[in-house]
């Protein structure tokens, strides 16, 4: 699904990434694990077009979607989430959910000014999907709060309703259960979980380990910038490489 | 549901349509219970600022831009409207159409270079366009009149119908502005309305959404000044008389100040702000010579303490302390 050959991203001559290749298969979960500044964030930016890699290539469903523009990635079916949220809080719960179908809202300003009748019936449908993505997060009963004066769990679920209401092909999450308690981050992995299930193709940056050891077909883990493991949740647990990563050089035990 | 839930009900549903009938339906008696041509004179040039406000809401407010050059795209629409009909002897209607169609052609060249730039940047940009067009409208005396102006527009007409008095023009103008008014709350209402609402909140979140952020923009740019420009025909055709005093950036500041206080993003706050700014120095002439004092402390004052704008300002609060209030009872 998601191809990504020795993709490479320098700031000034520091590299945050250096030749990572791997690759998300369809309709599995794959977890991008790494310590902190390991580039999994730069990563995720350099797939959804935030940021531009210097080399390498980053081939979605087949075509080469290197260094694209945001919005074109958005087109082709990659949705994202932010590690800091982005919701837009002045907007209703609704309208912000609303927002993840721009795709399929039409692009002609005149049109909408004229609002002509195929536009009002699309219109109501759209609705009606983002009350059904709503109603999957349970956040029905909240749909025409602003979403500002959400309480942060909420403003996560409506960002995952967003990220999900359009059946992007692809979702990029970044660290969606950050700052969340333990019983909001069990909601989160099971509505990943049924995500999974349900056949969505999902790369998750987190850094709670028993979350991505629970639900991960897949983990790639980083280090400054480079791939140093990738398998199944109980090979990786083992590596070596990722112990020292993690937990540093035991050099007294080796 | 019993019957008065109904009522509300359905009053909810339509409320947009139900405030712009009622809206239209005042407009259209007001003639016969205000007859004062300096009135009428005056609720006049409120209609012609609310076309040009609600295009530059769009922008500033939706798609979250500045722009200080509005007054020259107004001004760029009164000219044309003047010189092609006078000078070419062009017919007024077309004349409109075809000046505002260059006027957004103008700013399409100039909105794709300056559009890169943002915050104090794109309003420098945009204040020195103003001052280019207006020092151009000043010099070019032959074609212009200079500075003593340009006079001897003829009314706009539709067969032998001249909107030629204070009531005519007071159909002609609010029928633009009501049009322009329901434009606008389509707009904003549907897809595209939503993907300048996100461009607005996080740009970065927007292109991630699939808006297109510098396309979007120069789009909605182009937009506002084709109001400016057409609400510009009706103010050369209406006084029949136009100076380059009209359009400096002073102008393009009010223009400014009637979108923040009228709210960033509110389509009726636009209403309001027009208002409100056009009436303000009628109810304070006293303080005439310090009107720009005035209008630059009410924007500092808005600004400082509601930058959302005076009237979003406000009814944001309250719909925050509602929520907050709902939240309190969930968790109670």
């Amino acid at each position: 699904m998601l191809q990504l050959e020795d993709l490479g991203k320098r700031f000034g001559g520091l590299p945050a990434l250096d030749k990572v290749s791997f690759e998300v298969p369809r309709g599995k979960l794959t977890a991008l694990i790494g310590p902190n500044g390991a580039g999994k964030s730069t990563l995720i930016n350099c797939v959804s077009g935030v940021l531009k890699p210097t080399e390498g290539t980053v081939t979605f469903a087949g075509a080469d979607i290197t260094g694209q523009p945001a919005h074109d990635i958005a087109h082709s079916g990659i949705a994202r989430t932010f590690q800091n949220l982005k919701l837009f809080p002045r907007l209703t719960v609704l309208d912000n959910v609303l927002t993840g179908l721009t795709c399929e809202g039409g692009r002609s300003m005149l049109m909408a000014m004229l609002r002509l009748p195929y536009l009002r019936h699309r219109e109501r449908q759209l609705k009606l999907r983002a009350m059904e993505a709503l109603d999957r997060f349970g956040m029905t009963d909240k749909a025409n709060w602003p979403a500002g004066v959400l309480s942060y769990g909420d403003k996560k679920r409506v960002e995952l309703a967003r990220a999900t209401v359009g059946n992007p092909q692809l979702i990029l999450l970044d660290e969606p259960v950050a700052g969340l308690n333990a019983e909001e981050t069990a909601a989160v992995g099971d509505q990943l979980n049924r995500l999974r299930i349900a056949g969505y193709t999902l790369l998750l940056v987190e850094h709670d380990m028993d979350l991505v050891m629970e639900i991960s077909d897949q983990i790639v883990v980083l280090d400054s910038g480079r791939c140093i493991a990738s398998g199944s949740p109980d090979e990786v647990r083992c590596n070596p490489l990722v112990l020292e990563a993690y937990l540093g050089r035991m050099d007294a035990t080796a | 549901m019993t019957g008065k839930q109904k009522i509300f009900y359905f009053l909810y549903l339509h409320r947009t349509g139900l405030a712009v009938s009622a809206l239209s339906l005042s407009l259209l008696v007001y003639p016969f219970f205000q007859d004062n041509p300096y009135t009428l004179g005056l609720s006049n040039l409120i209609a012609i600022h609310v076309i040009i406000v609600l295009g530059l809401n769009l922008f500033i407010g939706f798609a979250g831009q500045i722009s200080l050059g509005h007054a020259a795209f107004f001004g760029l629409g009164a000219y044309g409207s003047a010189i092609s009909t006078v000078t070419f002897d062009l017919p007024a209607w077309p004349a409109m159409l075809l000046v505002a169609g260059l006027v957004g052609l103008v700013a399409l060249l100039v909105g794709v270079p300056v559009l890169r730039l943002s915050g104090h940047y794109l309003a420098m940009a945009t204040l020195g366009f103003n001052i280019v067009i207006h020092t151009i409208m000043l010099q070019w005396d032959e074609v212009t009149g200079g500075p003593s102006g340009f006079s001897g527009v003829p009314p706009l007409s539709i067969g032998d119908f001249a909107f030629d008095d204070e009531v005519r023009f007071h159909y002609l103008v609010w029928t633009f502005a009501l049009i322009t008014l329901m434009l606008c709350l389509n707009l904003v209402r549907s897809g595209v309305g939503r993907g300048l609402a996100a461009l607005a909140g996080e740009e970065t979140a927007a292109a991630a959404l699939g808006v297109d952020t510098r396309r979007a923009k120069v789009k909605v740019f182009v937009l506002s000044a084709v109001m400016a420009s057409v609400a510009g025909s009706l103010f050369a055709h209406c006084y029949g008389f136009v100076s380059p005093d009209s359009f400096s950036i002073f102008t393009s500041t009010d223009m400014a100040i009637m979108v923040v206080i009228g709210g960033m993003g509110s389509v009726w706050g636009s209403l309001l702000g027009a208002g409100f700014i056009t009436m303000l120095p009628e109810w304070m002439d006293v303080f005439e010579n310090y009107k720009d004092f005035v209008h630059g402390g009410i924007l500092v004052f808005v600004l400082m303490f509601l930058p959302q704008g005076l009237v979003t300002g406000l009814l944001e609060q309250i719909k925050i302390k509602m929520a907050l209030t709902r939240r309190k009872d969930a968790a109670a």
